[in-house]
């Protein structure tokens, strides 16, 4: 082992196409997780399992940029939430208008819409739903009074397009249409070209007006939801999760549990290697053993024991990663301090008396630097494959969404058998793509430590 | 060379009771838990099939205080009274595990519908080793064919891409890969099935013939990530060696570059990727939980991964130990070759 400087592993380094390119995606990476944490709030994530937060997204869709491929366009899941909203008084009788505007330019029917919303009112005011279409027709929707009150309340509902007042109402507006409505769902009828039953292309417009006598009732919360078969980049799940949160968050998160596996056994190992080296004998012989020892045990079944009976907690198991991931560097480090100890300096200043931590840590050390950033980089991506296989069991930690959580959901829910592919494509590449970056990363390193390999 | 075998055998058996006594200690107190909850399960069943008993009491209390007894009784019969750490009990459960005897599963059967662990896991064992036996020689002789011919034209068109897949499929997780050959050719393109399990019981004459036709899409994804890292790996082997003075002699002397490569340069590398061979051999098994649960392969890792799912603590027990058994024996014949094949372990340098 020939010692190179700091100088000379840099300019190799930067020599060789495969460390850049590692460097770059890895920075891509890094940059990704500062956005994650900075764009997505904590708190989104910490909600990952609660199906409430979630309410409002689509169930399995796909992602929005598949319409760019398709002839046919699917239609998109739109959340409209800021209404335009008139009031309008004329005598005694107040009206409360949201409207809502839609583009609706694709060749299939929504998979419904509903209307979700809070008013504060007195009495009991009266809610009407209608649609103005691009062709100029008004549909009737809904009709209906909201719960009578004497004092001033709040009342939250959510109108489901399902409802049976809205198909009434739509059937008694039979006439507009050229076709039967018997049987079709409202948004088949609602968003249909009257000729046939076909997607009507264009501009929608939904009123929402409240009436009411005497009071002014005041719509604190519009929202209405178009469902739709796309959203998002990157789609949704069975959960109806928007799976561009999961696989941002879960960046930071590779990230964090690679790196520091890595950088925490690669130190342990060349620590304890180092030591029983330089201190050879009875010392080496019996560290060697233990080492053995740990090396000979099955790591893969210990894993999975000891996350079902200890914790599943994401810091125990960057623990017990670590536990298993020193003993292969121990060994190197090892055999390359009894190399390095042989030399005429380190000797030298044993013979003036130096603390045996000193020699280690100032002269044994130091010669070993290139080859542990090498070895960090190459143990980071088994640590973030290890824990996204356990994930992938069932045995993570379910608080954080790792990409190996969101590949057990999908093989949970047979994303495989339904060609959802957006569930199952985008958290393997992620993983394989942050693999890649410290493998280039490595190699690179290994190529400059290890000149054999080079020719 | 005896000394080298002896020490290498004392450490392995070391492990193995050390891997032991770690696994009863973390599944010990749960085990007992159940044990104990049984014995009360099956005292209570006795008396209510037996109405005798009950009628012969005239209070609660005075049968209440009998099931005790009884429960009592034959948690101390077991040994169970004392706690699952006590060294009597940790002695007799290591014996026995040593013997082979896991006790009976408490929920999983094997498919013949035996509840002792023994069968299910002698039923699975071989399925497991036929799937990664069968991967890790198909890769070993792709590898090594492949690294060779890198070796043989470094910098080559051949040698750069063998270089770059072993890099980049060494990064994606095997099960991943599975996944999308599932969704690949399972659903989109119905060529294989997606359950790795035949769908016909194992005593019908064709059985062996649907497990083959099952197996072809885990071999096939198994094979297709592994090649790559071996090929890699003989590559590098060969680098070094065909940079030795007596390649380089050879040369100069004009021997034929296949023949160099092939018999001389092959032939010195050996020792090496035969160690590596048993090593990957018993890392395959390790890593065959995940993979056999993604292929639902009737094995050895699925069969873990059911036991941890249910906590079927006989049966964890069990295979931890068989897998254990099979990884050191494995790295022990790893040892023993490359004492055989280094000189300077031979002579215990």
């Amino acid at each position: 082992m020939s010692s190179i400087s700091p100088q000379e592993i840099k300019e190799e380094f930067l020599k060789s196409k495969m460390g850049i390119a590692g460097i770059i995606i890895l920075a891509i990476l890094v940059a990704t997780s500062i956005i994650a944490i900075i764009v997505i709030p904590v708190e989104t994530f910490q909600e990952w399992n609660n199906p409430e937060n979630w309410i409002s997204y689509p169930k399995v869709a796909t992602p929005v940029w598949v319409n760019f491929f398709m002839l046919e366009k699917i239609p998109e899941h739109r959340i409209l939430e800021n209404p335009n909203i008139q009031i309008n008084s004329e005598g005694n009788i107040s009206l409360t208008s949201n409207q809502f505007g839609l583009i609706f330019e694709y060749d299939d029917f929504p998979s419904d819409f509903i209307y979700e919303f809070s008013a504060k009112y007195q009495d009991s005011p009266l809610l009407q739903m209608s649609v103005i279409r691009p062709d100029g027709i008004k549909l009737q929707l809904l009709s209906t009074s909201l719960p009578y009150s004497n004092s001033k309340t709040i009342h939250s509902e959510r109108i489901f397009s399902t409802d049976n007042a809205i198909k009434k109402n739509l059937s008694l507006q039979s006439k507009v249409f050229a076709f039967d409505l018997n049987g079709l769902s409202t948004e088949d009828i609602v968003f249909s070209k009257t000729k046939t039953n076909e997607p009507l292309k264009g501009k929608y417009i939904f009123l929402i007006d409240m009436y009411s006598v005497n009071t002014q009732p005041q719509i604190t919360e519009s929202k209405l939801i178009i469902g739709g078969k796309a959203f998002g980049i990157m789609g949704t799940d069975e959960l109806r999760r928007d799976l561009a949160i999961g696989l941002l968050w879960g960046t930071p998160l590779a990230l964090f549990i690679g790196l520091v596996v890595a950088f925490a056994s690669v130190t342990m190992g060349l620590l304890y290697g180092v030591y029983a080296g330089f201190k050879g004998k009875k010392t080496d012989e019996t560290m060697m053993r233990f080492n053995d020892v740990i090396y000979a045990l099955p790591v893969l079944p210990f894993l999975i024991i000891l996350s079902v009976t200890i914790s599943n907690s994401i810091f125990v198991m960057i623990g017990f990663l670590m536990v298993f991931g020193w003993v292969g560097v121990a060994k190197v480090a090892r055999s390359m301090s009894l190399q390095v100890k042989t030399r005429g300096y380190v000797d030298a200043s044993s013979m003036m008396g130096q603390k045996d931590s000193k020699i280690i840590l100032k002269h044994i050390l130091p010669q070993l630097l290139p080859y542990a950033f090498a070895s960090i980089a190459i143990s980071v991506p088994a640590a973030i494959t290890t824990e996204a296989g356990l994930s992938f069991l069932g045995l993570g930690d379910p608080s954080f969404p790792t990409w190996g959580q969101i590949l057990h959901d999908a093989n949970i829910f047979g994303a495989a058998a339904r060609g959802l592919w957006w569930w199952i494509v985008p958290p393997g590449v992620m993983i394989a793509i942050t693999g890649l970056a410290f493998v280039f990363i490595g190699n690179a390193l290994d190529v400059i430590v290890n000149p054999k390999l080079k020719r | 060379m005896k000394k080298y075998v002896a020490t290498r055998m004392v450490t392995m058996f070391g492990v193995l009771m050390i891997t032991l006594l770690i696994t009863i200690a973390l599944v010990g107190s749960n085990m007992d838990t159940i044990l104990k909850q049984g014995i009360v399960f099956q005292v209570r069943s006795e008396i209510t099939e037996d109405p005798t008993i009950a009628e012969s009491f005239s209070s609660v209390n005075e049968f209440e205080r009998f099931v005790q007894n009884q429960i009592d009784h034959r948690i101390n019969i077991l040994g169970l009274d004392e706690p699952w750490h006590s060294p009597q009990r940790i002695g007799l459960t290591m014996y026995k595990i040593l013997l082979l005897d896991f006790g009976h599963a408490t929920f999983l059967t094997s498919d013949a519908g035996s509840s002792n662990v023994k069968d299910i896991i002698f039923e699975k064992l071989p399925r497991t080793i036929l799937l990664f036996t069968t991967a890790t020689i198909i890769i070993s002789i792709i590898g090594i064919f492949l690294g060779a011919l890198s070796a043989s034209k470094i910098g080559s068109v051949i040698d750069r891409i063998t270089s770059s897949f072993a890099i980049i499929s060494s990064s994606f997780p095997v099960w991943w890969i599975g996944m999308l050959m599932i969704f690949l050719f399972a659903f989109t393109y119905q060529i294989f099935p997606a359950r790795a399990t035949p769908d016909i019981p194992s005593s019908d004459p064709g059985y062996i013939a649907a497990l083959l036709y099952h197996m072809t899409l885990p071999l096939i994804t198994i094979v297709m990530i592994g090649f790559g890292s071996w090929a890699y790996l003989v590559r590098n082997f060969m680098v070094g060696i065909m940079q030795e003075d007596f390649i380089m002699a050879k040369k100069t002397i004009g021997i034929n570059n296949k023949k160099i490569i092939y018999s001389h340069a092959l032939k010195n590398a050996a020792p090496p990727i035969i160690t590596v061979l048993a090593l990957s051999l018993s890392g395959s098994l390790g890593g065959a939980i995940i993979t056999e649960a993604v292929f639902d392969w009737p094995g050895m890792g699925r069969l873990y991964f059911e036991a941890i799912t249910v906590m079927d603590l006989p049966v964890i027990i069990g295979s931890t130990y068989i897998l254990t058994v099979f990884f050191l024996a494995s790295i022990f014949i790893a040892d023993l070759l490359y004492g055989y094949f280094d000189p300077r372990v031979r002579t215990g340098q």
